[in-house]
Formats: structure tokens, sequence, C-alpha cells
């Protein structure tokens, strides 16, 4: 199937949006976010599409506290691709269709361990990798994924971590002096 | 007419290729001579400003990651097919991303063949250098980096990473266990700050305190008024003239020119994947398999280290991101004994990934719950490195690709590598033994993760007492080619346990000595 993007379709996909809320209200994103709805403006891709993706990205690194949003960043990255680049564009489109197709329509409308069979069943195929690698990148990457797993990420500023704390394990014996000298 | 120090037709010059732990310490060592020195470095110039503590910033910003291929059985191959190395294209080479471990090889390690005996599928060689020649050598090192736990440098303090290894490698019974051999200011010195444990020392030191031949070889080099760095430029190839004698090199700048620089000298040290492809693509009709290549070994016994890390989950908090990422070793495996199964010996040392690069690393190409779950443990991580040494094979080798080409047109460089079955049983032994380790800490999970891209590449243009069996005599001078001379990790005729870079220093130290005895003697 192929997919030729003609100025109908530009104008029916420009201006997509995924949305969502956050559904932790005190969780560690939600202290860094100005409020509780996120959206994403999506260049290339349709919203349905998007959120397939999202749903796929899930199945790949299933946290199941990681918000939405993070996710989203996943899908943002993708859809930015898509935008520059025709055949990813034409993958992505392609590996959502396949699914909804195998799902007999619509794959997002089926339950989640139905979902998860068809993603596990196309594992190692172009459009799985596609996404698989955006997400191990993009996933990891970003503020609320670091507040989320507990990672300060750049600590130069703050002094390093010689006075916050980089030696303040206490559930193990301090080592000797002469295996680990006192800190200057 | 350059715009540079020293004029293109300069042909008194020494010109080195490169300006990491070989380059900027053999720049540095001759300009304090008095000799002149054409440095060409790929890489931009960055800082201690620039520095950028985020990981996939930092290495888009540092990493050598010009077009390279991969080829054989190793996992690299498959997963990382088009990075080989995690190694850096920068002002300060891979100076700038290192840890700071800095190990002197044992006594048997330079002999390897004679030690551990003919090994089939190995190409095992013994150094044509002794430890005790390059003992003063290690002395000057050591004294220049500022190692800690030499020179009265205190070792540094150990951080929660450490903690947890010292504390499991005691309980097994393991007794050379501390925050190790750093290159890291312990205490102010050198006119460079101490540690302040910022945890980012493979994204460059914000603090300075590790030592990098971009803030310390260079600079002293420049003060001489005899350094002529240049910053992206990028040598295509060594020209040669009718006596079989390197007359200059071919290099683009930034803007993609190319200028012809003469020289009295020429000394690669562009790692050990570059060095070789740039000695293979100076191919002439005089040299038709490359230069100083009449033994065939240009390219070949490429090593990388018997690598491969284990991370365990504890039930309480680790933060081992906190801090140096490398302060911390055993010792003990590191001995040659052969009733463990394999010769040669390998060293454990702590090790710490930020988030993001945890992800990337720990189990290249895996996903779901499986991998999540490691993840969701981050903060309750500690984690170390194995560090062993890995066997010569013909076999392993980087060669020109037949068909893929540069930025600049010119064929890049596959690296093929396969396991011998000795480094096979050594990484299964090191898995065991790290695993073991992080059990006896009451570790509720322990992973064992694959080697990374390699961070250590060596051999592939080898010293050898007899020119038939390497590329180089016992000074880094290629045996074909009296005033063409290795100046890197290239040398290394096996790879013993210990992690490269002060070996790589002190052979530069006592390199320039020599080069500048062969300059005074009019030899070169």
């Amino acid at each position: 199937m192929s997919v030729q993007t003609s100025r109908r379709d530009f104008l029916k996909t420009s201006g997509a949006v995924l949305g969502g809320v956050l559904l932790y209200s005190s969780g560690p994103i939600a202290m860094l976010a100005p409020g509780r709805a996120w959206a994403l403006e999506l260049k290339s891709l349709t919203k349905a599409e998007g959120e397939a993706l999202l749903r796929f990205t899930r199945h790949l690194y299933p946290h199941d506290g990681l918000e939405d949003a993070v996710y989203a960043l996943v899908v943002k990255d993708l859809d930015t691709e898509a935008a520059k680049d025709k055949e990813v564009q034409a993958l992505l489109r392609k590996g959502v269709a396949e699914l909804n197709s195998k799902a007999g329509g619509n794959w997002l409308a089926l339950a989640e361990r139905e979902q998860f069979k068809l993603v596990e069943a196309i594992e190692g195929t172009p459009f799985f990798e596609k996404v698989r690698s955006t997400a191990i990148v993009s996933l990891y990457d970003n503020d609320m994924a670091y507040a989320y797993f507990g990672y300060p990420g750049a600590s130069f500023q703050h002094g390093g971590y010689l006075h916050r704390g980089f030696n303040d394990l206490d559930w193990l014996p301090e080592p000797p002096p002469e295996a680990s000298p006192p800190a200057y | 007419m350059s715009k540079h120090k020293y004029s293109y037709d300069d042909d008194s010059v020494v010109v080195i290729i490169g300006s990491g732990a070989g380059g900027g310490t053999l720049a540095n060592e001759l300009c304090q001579k008095g000799i002149p020195v054409v440095l060409l470095e790929a890489g931009k110039r960055q800082s201690i400003g620039t520095f950028i503590n985020d990981e996939w910033p930092s290495f888009h910003q540092l990493a050598w990651l010009d077009h390279r291929t991969t080829s054989g059985s190793w996992r690299i191959a498959k997963d990382f097919p088009n990075l080989p190395a995690w190694i850096c294209k920068t002002v300060g080479g891979t100076t700038v991303h290192w840890a700071g471990a800095s190990l002197r090889f044992q006594e048997h390690e330079f002999k390897a063949l004679s030690t551990y005996g003919k090994i089939d599928g190995a190409n095992l060689l013994d150094w044509p250098l002794t430890l005790a020649e390059l003992e003063p050598y290690y002395d000057r090192a050591e004294k220049k980096m500022g190692v800690t736990r030499t020179n009265d440098i205190p070792g540094l303090p150990g951080n929660n990473n450490f903690k947890v290894m010292y504390h499991g490698a005691r309980k097994l019974g393991y007794q050379d266990v501390h925050t190790g051999r750093m290159a890291i200011n312990s205490r102010p010195r050198d006119g460079r700050a101490s540690c302040l444990q910022i945890g980012f020392c493979f994204q460059g030191c914000k603090s300075g305190a590790k030592w990098s031949t971009l803030y310390t070889e260079i600079p002293q080099a420049e003060a001489t008024g005899k350094l002529d760095l240049r910053p992206e430029s990028h040598v295509a190839k060594i020209e040669h003239d009718e006596k079989g004698r390197v007359t200059g090199v071919l290099y683009f700048d930034k803007d993609g020119n190319l200028h012809r620089q003469r020289a009295r000298i020429v000394c690669v040290a562009g790692n050990s994947i570059e060095s070789p492809r740039l000695l293979l693509n100076s191919a002439s009709s005089m040299f038709p398999n490359g230069l100083a290549n009449s033994s065939g070994q240009v390219g070949r016994n490429y090593m990388r280290h018997m690598t491969g890390s284990v991370y365990a989950v504890f039930e309480k908090e680790v933060h081992m991101y906190r801090g140096t990422t490398m302060a911390g070793i055993i010792t003990d495996e590191s001995r040659h004994d052969p009733s463990r199964g394999f010769v040669g010996g390998y060293e454990m040392e702590t090790i710490s990934l930020g988030l993001p690069f945890m992800a990337a690393f720990f189990d290249p190409g895996a996903w779901g719950r499986k991998f999540t779950e490691a993840m969701e443990s981050y903060t309750r991580m500690a984690g170390m490195w194995l560090v062993g040494e890995d066997l010569p094979q013909e076999s392993n080798r980087v060669t020109l690709h037949p068909t893929e080409k540069d930025q600049y047109g010119l064929p890049v460089p596959n690296v093929h590598f396969d396991d011998h079955p000795n480094d096979i049983a050594m990484r299964e032994h090191a898995y065991k033994q790290g695993q073991a380790v992080y059990e006896a800490a009451g570790a509720i999970r322990t992973y064992r993760v694959p080697p990374y891209p390699s961070t250590h590449n060596l051999g592939t243009c080898r010293m050898s007492a007899r020119p038939e069996d390497g590329v180089c005599n016992k000074f880094g001078q290629t045996h074909d080619i009296p005033n063409l001379f290795i100046s890197d990790g290239s040398q290394f005729t096996t790879s013993a346990a210990e992690n490269p870079t002060l070996t790589i220093v002190a052979l530069a130290i006592r390199q320039a000595e020599y080069i500048a005895d062969q300059m005074n003697k009019r030899a070169i």
C-alpha cells in the first residue's frame, strides 16, 4: 500500500493534537508540570496514529506509574522524524494500519492483553524497531522521566555531589580509610 | 602561506595526528624540548565550560561519529553496527571522556607469549620492551597526571557505589579493594581543582580534577610557543618520497579544503581504528598495502579488552550515579592463574551510567517488563565493569570498507571482531564473580550486561622485535619508515588486564625522548 501525501491529506492531518491528563496528581511528574492537562501538536501523523503509537510504546516499555505525557515525547520524536522523512512517515502509517487490520479494525479497542499479543507478533520488524529504537532514547532522556526514576540529571551547577550525598549510603558499614580515604 | 604558526612548507616540524593521551602528551614533551610541533586534531576544541552534564548531548558533542562499519560475531556488530567504539573526536581525544583509571601493566603482561605459551587462534607476542624499561616513564606519567596513591597523593573517597562493591568484595574474600589509582585530583594540584564528585566523568570533567590533555598537556605545550594546534583538521593521507620516507600529510580543514603540511617526522595517534585506517588509506605504488605494512599487520590484532558489566539491585537506595564513575577497584583477579580456565587476568572496577545510557546499554534491543523492572530499580542499583586481557587475533582487524566512503570520499574503516574462547571463558568467570560480590552485599537481583562499544581500542599497529611480526619497534618507530611513528594505543603488542591510558602516556614520554635524540643525531 503506497502512501501519498496529497494536499487533502495534509490538510486533514495538520493541526492534529494528542492530549491527556496527568493521572498522578501528587506524583513527581505533576510536581514539574504547570497543569494537569498536556497536549502534543502533531505535524505529520493523525491523532489516531499518535494514540496508537503511544500505546504501542507503553507495551514496549511498560512503566505502570509513568504518565502518558512521557510516552507522548516518544510520539513527538517519531512525528518530527516522519515530518522530515517521507519513508519514515510511510513506515509508521503502514505499521499502525497493519496493527488495526490484524485487530479487525481498531487495535486500540482491543483488551490490553490482546493488544500486547499483536505487538509481540511483530517483534524485530522495521516498524517495531523504529518505534523501539526511538523510545529507548526519548523515553528515558527527559526531565519527567528523570523525576519518575529519581535521577537528578546535571550536577556540576550544584557543586557536584561532594556535599550532596555522594557517600551517604548508611545500610552498609563504612570502608576503612586505607580503602576509602576521607574526602577533601 | 598558511595562517598558522608554521607554514605549510615548513618541513622542520613534527606533525602529530591526534591530540589524546598519546598525541597530546607527545606534543607537549616535544615542545618542552624546543621541537616545533604541528598537532592536527579532527575534532573541535571544547573546554571545561562547554562540557555538558547530559549523556546524549555530550555524546554528540564529543564522540567520534564519522561513519564506521562492523563485522564478526561480536554483539556490537548486531546492536551497534556503526558504532564499534565509544571514543572521542575532540581536542584532548579520549582523555576528555575517560574515567581516569591509571594502572601500570604487570611484569608478565609484557611477556604474554612467553608466559601464556602459544595458544591456538591467538597471535600472541612478547612486547619488545620490559616493565623495567618502562618504569621510569610510568613514574613520570603518574607524576604528570597526578595519579592517586602515587606521589603522596591520597586516594579518592569512596562513593555509594564503591561502598557496595567494597562490602561484597571483602565478604567474598577479596583482598585488594580500594578507590583505585585515578588520575583525578583528590587535592588541588597542578593548578587544577580537586574532585567534586560530579558524577559525569565520561562527559568531560567540569571541575578539571580529572587529567585530560585538553587542559594540561596542550596549554603547557602552547605556553612554550612551539605548538601549532589545528583543530577540525582531518588527515586524509600521509605522503612519502621516492626513498620511502614520509614527507608530510594531506588534511581537510573545517571548510573541506585540502592542505598539504610538510613534515620532518609524522606521528600517528588517531586511536586504534583511525590510525591503521590512515596508514591503509595512504597506500601508494611503492606501498600498495599501505604505509609501514610490510608485515601485513597494520589493522590486525585489534583488541578491545574482555569487558562486560554487572549491575545489581538492592532493597535500599544506592544512587550509584553520585560521584566518580570509576573510583573503585578489586585487583585480585588480575593475576595470571590458568587454574581458573583462562590465561591472563581481569580487573573489577566500579562503573555507573546515568538513566539515559543505562536504558541504551543495559540490554541493547531488549524491551518488555523484564527490562522495565530493571529500569524501575535504577536508584537501588550498583554497578561494576570487568576489564580483562583479550587475546590478539590476526582476524580481528580494521580494514578499509570496499565500497562505503566517508564525508570526504575516503574508504571508511570496518572493524571485524570475534571473541577468542579465552575471552569467553574469562568473561564468564568475571560475570560470576561480579554477581557473587553483589550477592554477598545483599543484592536481590543481579544482571550481566554485555560489552559496550569499545572504549579501549588497542593493538592495530603493534610493537614487535622483528619487523615481520608487527608494525613498529620498541619506540613506536615503524619498522619500514624511520620517520613515521605510532604514538597511541595501536602500539600495544598485547592488551594486559589494565586500562591503557597510563601506559600510552608513559610510552609517549619515552617516545619523545627517542625522537628528540634521533633528531639531534640527525638520524631522522
